[in-house]
């Protein structure tokens, strides 16, 4: 490809054919504000904030979109290109609530941070002020709130649902000033096909989509007398908390994490990693009756809710694939209020359980229907990465200074083979290595699966070849399940994650993100299962004495009570 | 069977304009009262497309004398049968009256309205059966096509194209010949060809009146557009709001098809073409090609940013070329009278000729074809007729919603892409509205931003937000609540818009705006400053009525009209207006017997 010769700034610059103009201006350390670029979308060009002169060409163009041509002399300071970006800022804000200090995403809102930079002034908003739009917040999602009003139109939300995720619950609708950003038919949030996988509240670069809140509720049960309150945490939870306080992507703070849940009040901090064992073990025995010839082969993962959901919705009559094994998030608050009561004397009444997640989905799972082993809500409570990292700031902790502490015992003990949960292909990777050893006896070298997409592998185990696949994103999911609905597969066992990277990747991760720093995330996270010294779910001690205990063995009667669900057909709207 | 050999034809005009100004009616009539007089062997009845004089309509022509008579009802139909084709007397009643001298003129070659045109694009309209393809072959239909295909190859073609000068006639303007070579060259496996035919602009008919009056002249065009590019499948996006069109069209496909001018192995060439109609959903946008294709591939009808161009990806991202009704209806002039000959036509950078959809305050509203070059007073005055009621011109906007307000000082401009530019308009797809002194150019302003910030599509932020700015600050104005810095508040954003925004219908939105501050500043001025619409247009700011007391002859028909009582009499005598009370609504001035109420 040839190389492409132009000026930005005075500096000469050489870029390779294609480039836009704001890459060559990035590579020169120069900043241009964007709002509807995103580099893990399609080109869209809407919002015009990106706007830099050509002055070879005598034209105003936005630079995310503008390939290089020959001979451009790009200015991104003069006069011209200065009011393109002020005028188009100022059009924007003089259209949305401005009611920054109260709003979900004060202090991460990418408007906030340019109207910042670009020191815009109200006189300027003023200038402009006329008609708002006046729609009403939709908040009957499980998992997620959109606020039309503080929609800008910048399509992130649309584009990644689309494009990434191949759901397509949010699309443009309406024209002129009256377009909105809305679902089809304008149903409510709590009736459309979305996933809840959140990657919508990833990339809106505001306040119009926001998972909901539940710091208040858990505060409440914190300062509550006589609430008991266990916490759990995600795997994926202690590569990236780190983030929103600093420190660079894929940072492992398990010990600092555990200390400040000490300090917010918890009674107990657990690791999800414990169920993630547990999860292993049951579905890795379900996967062994398939392979048996009892169940449909290939065996499908269902420990991420929003890939259950979006099957529900899309491939209902594939659910028979999926495994009946809860997640572990269900699978830890059900012992929670049950086999952790017998053993502590604790009444489940006093019990409320948090867990800690990387994901909006699993706001929705805590309430599915027939999700819980008992008459109480196995979890109470679901807290984002994200809403965590809010009220650790709110008691006036950082993260950074604090010193390092274990987990509680008890339920807290993990091989490694759970951690991996965090990232894609780590699913199928912990359950395998259990079947192999249970088959054969011999242990499973790594198998190095990746991060991205569509992946498969053939292992063998003893005489037999098994072939799994992982998918991560559920755009991805396509080609693989349509050859599961003709019966063509080749493949045993397939493992979803809906969001692309895994939980690494997830709704409820810190912002702003990109592949680029979800990557080093599930570097961090890989960095901790080669550290730990059991890494077979089957040989966590906690695991056996929970069978010895209370399961009896995997897949017992109240196994099934207690840590199998069922799915049911949702309508595809 | 011998085709039947008729010594007349009754050419009834059947375009959307006559048709709904009651020419459906004629036919059935016609061919009873045919029947009656035995005549059904000797007079043919053919319904035809447009024939532009849209004023006049429904039109009816007789061959072969040509005679060309205007607004025909249905009851002049007894009397034309029996008077003209049975005994052959023209009907002096039905014939066009020049209006100055009052002269009957019975052929239509010699009406002023049909003088000045050349008509390369509506040559068949109006004189052929548009449903029928025999016509259209008799007229030498298909033989460019057959030319290209049989003794020309594409790179021939494209420089044939090249050659004539031909300009998109949909709005920018580009070179066509340029736009099929940019296409020839893109490498692909497959490539596609689009006839835009969403004709959108308020006022506007001229692709639907080729469209109905000639549709095998666009498959023609379009067929040696796609062998020159080498597409074997193609689009026409025509508005579901053409019916009449789009039933032609489906029509003239099919007979195409069965005459083995689309399908396979065209011509023997060993050439294949396939052509369906995709009908658009009314969206204004959807003119812009991008938001076409878009729209084409089942999307919402939003643009996106260029490059990549439709050449290099289009249509479900294979190379794409796009042209429109009228573009396509050169082609096969070109191909079988040769580049020379079109180019021949017109001036130096815009050659050939243009279609016009002329409207607003014009006697001979209508549709007519005249050279590029030809002026702006030609058109409005010779072939236009002048104004109605003989009223003073004040401007004439053309280019559609988006085009600019040229003023009378001008009025001697030759009509070309380039010129029209330079004033601050644009040739567009041809829309020309025609204002007199009785038009408020702010209230028009308003009323092309209205319509452009509707339709846009909401993607860009300086198109969304900004038209919607820039047209409350025009609905302040005309309200009477401007204040001083609207003016200059009004250039800001329409500059800011045109340069900002992501396609030509943001870039171009703010041009009427624009251009009416331009060349008629003082209107602005007046609506905001002494809070007064001079023309009496904005309903808040007309002026209140006054009664002048010297005429006055007290007979009180004044204060009768006053809807709200703001007429009164003083010592029986005068009769006079309380301003306060007074709404301007004109009725005093309409019941008054001397004219002696007057709007000050």
């Amino acid at each position: 490809m040839s190389e492409i010769s132009l000026t930005i700034d005075g500096e000469q610059v050489k870029v390779p054919e294609g480039t836009t103009v704001l890459s060559a201006a990035r590579k020169l350390g120069i900043e241009i504000p964007t709002l509807c670029y995103h580099p893990d979308l399609t080109r869209h060009g809407a919002c015009r904030v990106c706007e830099v002169e050509d002055v070879a060409h005598n034209r105003s163009l936005a630079s995310c979109v503008t390939p290089v041509i020959e001979g451009m002399e790009i200015s991104t300071r003069s006069r011209r290109a200065r009011k393109a970006r002020r005028r188009n800022v100022s059009l924007l804000l003089a259209n949305h609530p401005n009611d920054c200090l109260g709003c979900d995403r004060s202090g991460t809102c990418e408007l906030q941070e340019i109207a910042h930079d670009l020191s815009i002034r109200t006189r300027e908003i003023e200038k402009y002020e006329g008609e708002t739009r006046d729609i009403t917040p939709d908040k009957t999602g499980p998992a997620l709130k959109r606020e039309p009003n503080k929609c800008i139109l910048c399509g992130r939300c649309v584009r990644i649902c689309e494009e990434v995720q191949g759901v397509s619950a949010l699309q443009f609708s309406n024209r002129g000033f009256d377009s909105i950003v809305t679902t089809a038919f304008d149903l409510p949030q709590s009736e459309i096909n979305c996933a809840n996988c959140g990657q919508c509240a990833t990339v809106c670069p505001v306040g119009a989509i926001v998972e909901k809140n539940e710091i208040y509720h858990v505060w409440q049960a914190l300062e509550a007398d006589d609430k008991h309150v266990v916490v759990q945490t995600a795997p994926s939870i202690q590569a990236t908390l780190g983030e929103e306080f600093g420190m660079e992507p894929g940072t492992v703070v398990t010990g600092k994490m555990v200390t400040a849940l000490r300090k917010l009040g918890f009674d107990r901090v657990f690791s999800t990693e414990f169920t993630a064992d547990l999860t292993i073990m049951e579905e890795g025995y379900e996967f062994l009756a398939r392979l048996e010839g009892n169940e449909k082969l290939p065996h499908i993962t269902s420990c991420c809710p929003g890939w259950v959901k979006f099957a529900e919705h899309n491939y209902p009559d594939l659910l028979n694939h999926l495994s009946s094994a809860k997640s572990p998030q269900q699978m830890f608050s059900a012992l929670a209020k049950s086999y952790y009561p017998d053993l502590t004397g604790i009444k489940p009444e006093k019990i409320y359980t948090v867990s800690i997640m990387p994901c909006t989905a699993k706001k929705f799972e805590k309430d599915r229907a027939g999700i819980n082993g008992g008459p109480l809500k196995d979890t109470d409570a679901v807290l984002t990465t994200r809403e965590l990292a809010l009220m650790i700031k709110e008691i006036g902790i950082d993260l950074n200074h604090l010193p390092e502490d274990e987990y509680d015992e008890l339920l807290g003990k993990s091989t490694g083979a759970g951690t991996i949960f965090g990232t894609t292909g780590g699913v199928t990777e912990a359950a395998v290595r259990t079947v192999k050893e249970k088959l054969t006896g011999e242990p499973l070298e790594r198998l190095e699966l990746g991060f991205v997409g569509v992946q498969d592998k053939e292992i063998e185990i003893g005489d037999r070849t098994i072939k799994v696949a992982i998918v991560s994103g559920l755009g991805n999911t396509g080609e693989l399940l349509k050859d599961v609905r003709e019966g063509t597969s080749e493949y045993d066992f397939i493992e979803v994650m809906a969001c692309p990277h895994g939980c690494v990747g997830g709704g409820g991760q810190p912002l702003p993100v990109d592949k680029e720093k979800k990557d080093r995330r599930a570097e961090g996270l890989g960095s901790i299962d080669q550290a730990k010294t059991i890494r077979k779910s089957h040989e966590n001690p906690m695991i056996k004495k929970v069978y010895e205990d209370y399961l009896e063995e995997p897949l017992s009667r109240r196994a099934h009570r207690l840590l199998h669900t069922e799915y049911r057909r949702r309508p595809k709207n | 069977m011998k085709d039947a050999v008729y010594r007349s034809h009754v050419l009834v005009c059947t375009g959307t304009g006559c048709s709904s100004a009651g020419a459906d009616s004629l036919q059935v009539e016609l061919e009873d009262q045919i029947a009656q007089h035995d005549l059904t062997d000797e007079i043919k009845v053919i319904e035809t497309g447009c024939h532009g004089f849209c004023e006049k309509g429904p039109i009816v022509v007789v061959y072969p004398e040509g005679v060309f008579y205007c607004e025909v009802g249905k009851k002049d139909i007894a009397e034309l049968v029996e008077e003209h084709l049975l005994k052959g007397r023209v009907l002096e009643d039905l014939l066009y009256r020049e209006p100055v001298t009052e002269e009957q003129i019975p052929s239509y070659h010699d009406i002023d309205f049909y003088k000045k045109q050349q008509r390369i694009v509506l040559a068949n309209c109006g004189k052929i059966d548009p449903e029928n393809i025999d016509e259209y072959i008799a007229n030498n239909g298909y033989e460019a096509a057959g030319i290209a295909l049989t003794k020309m190859d594409p790179g021939e073609v494209i420089s044939e194209v090249k050659n004539s000068g031909l300009r998109g006639r949909g709005g920018g303007g580009f070179p066509t010949g340029n736009k099929w070579e940019f296409a020839y060259n893109t490498k692909s496996d497959k490539k596609y060809i689009v006839c835009n035919a969403d004709e959108g602009d308020p006022g506007a008919f001229m692709d639907r009146s080729i469209l109905e009056g000639d549709p095998h002249r666009i498959i023609e065009g379009m067929l040696i557009g796609a062998y020159a590019i080498g597409a074997d499948e193609g689009y026409i996006y025509i508005r579901a709001e053409y019916p009449l069109a789009i039933k032609r069209l489906e029509k003239a496909l099919s007979q195409a098809r069965e005459y083995g001018f689309l399908g396979s192995d065209i011509f023997g060439s060993g050439f294949d073409f396939e052509l369906h109609i995709k009908k658009g959903a009314g969206a204004f946008v959807c003119g812009e090609e991008t938001a076409l294709m878009a729209s084409i591939e089942g999307k919402r009808g939003m643009p996106s940013p260029r490059p990549p161009y439709p050449a290099q990806k289009g249509l479900w991202d294979k190379p794409t070329n796009i042209n429109n009704v009228e573009t396509f209806a050169n082609i096969p002039y070109i191909i079988y009278k040769g580049a020379e000959s079109f180019n021949s036509i017109g001036t130096e950078n815009s050659t050939g000729t243009k279609v016009f959809a002329l409207t607003g305050k014009i006697k001979n509203t209508g549709l007519l074809e005249v050279p590029m070059g030809t002026t702006l007073r030609e058109v409005i005055f010779d072939i236009g007729g002048g104004l109605t009621g003989d009223n003073e011109f004040k401007a004439v906007q053309t280019g559609g919603p988006s085009g600019g307000c040229i003023p009378a000082g001008y009025l001697d401009l030759e009509i070309d892409y380039d010129s029209l530019l330079e004033v601050g308009s644009m040739m567009g797809s041809g829309g020309m509205v025609v204002m007199d002194e009785d038009t408020c150019m702010v209230d028009v302003a308003r009323f092309f931003l209205d319509f452009t910030q509707s339709e846009s599509c909401g993607k860009c932020t300086p198109c969304r937000e900004g038209t919607k700015r820039m047209l409350e600050v025009l609905e302040r104005i005309c309200g009477g609540k401007g204040a001083s810095g609207d003016i200059e508040l009004l250039e800001e954003l329409g500059n800011h818009i045109k340069d900002t925004s992501l396609c030509g219908l943001g870039q171009s939105a703010p041009n009427p705006i624009l251009s009416t501050i331009n060349y008629f500043r003082e209107e602005y001025e007046a609506h905001i400053e002494d809070k007064y619409c001079p023309a009496g247009v904005c309903p808040e700011l007309a002026g209140a009525y006054m009664i002048d007391e010297e005429g006055c002859v007290a007979c009180g028909q004044c204060a009768r009209a006053c809807p709200v009582d703001a007429v009164s009499v003083q010592d029986n005598e005068i009769y006079v207006i309380d301003e306060d009370l007074c709404i301007s609504c004109g009725a005093c001035e309409e019941a008054c017997p001397v004219d002696a109420v007057t709007q000050g």
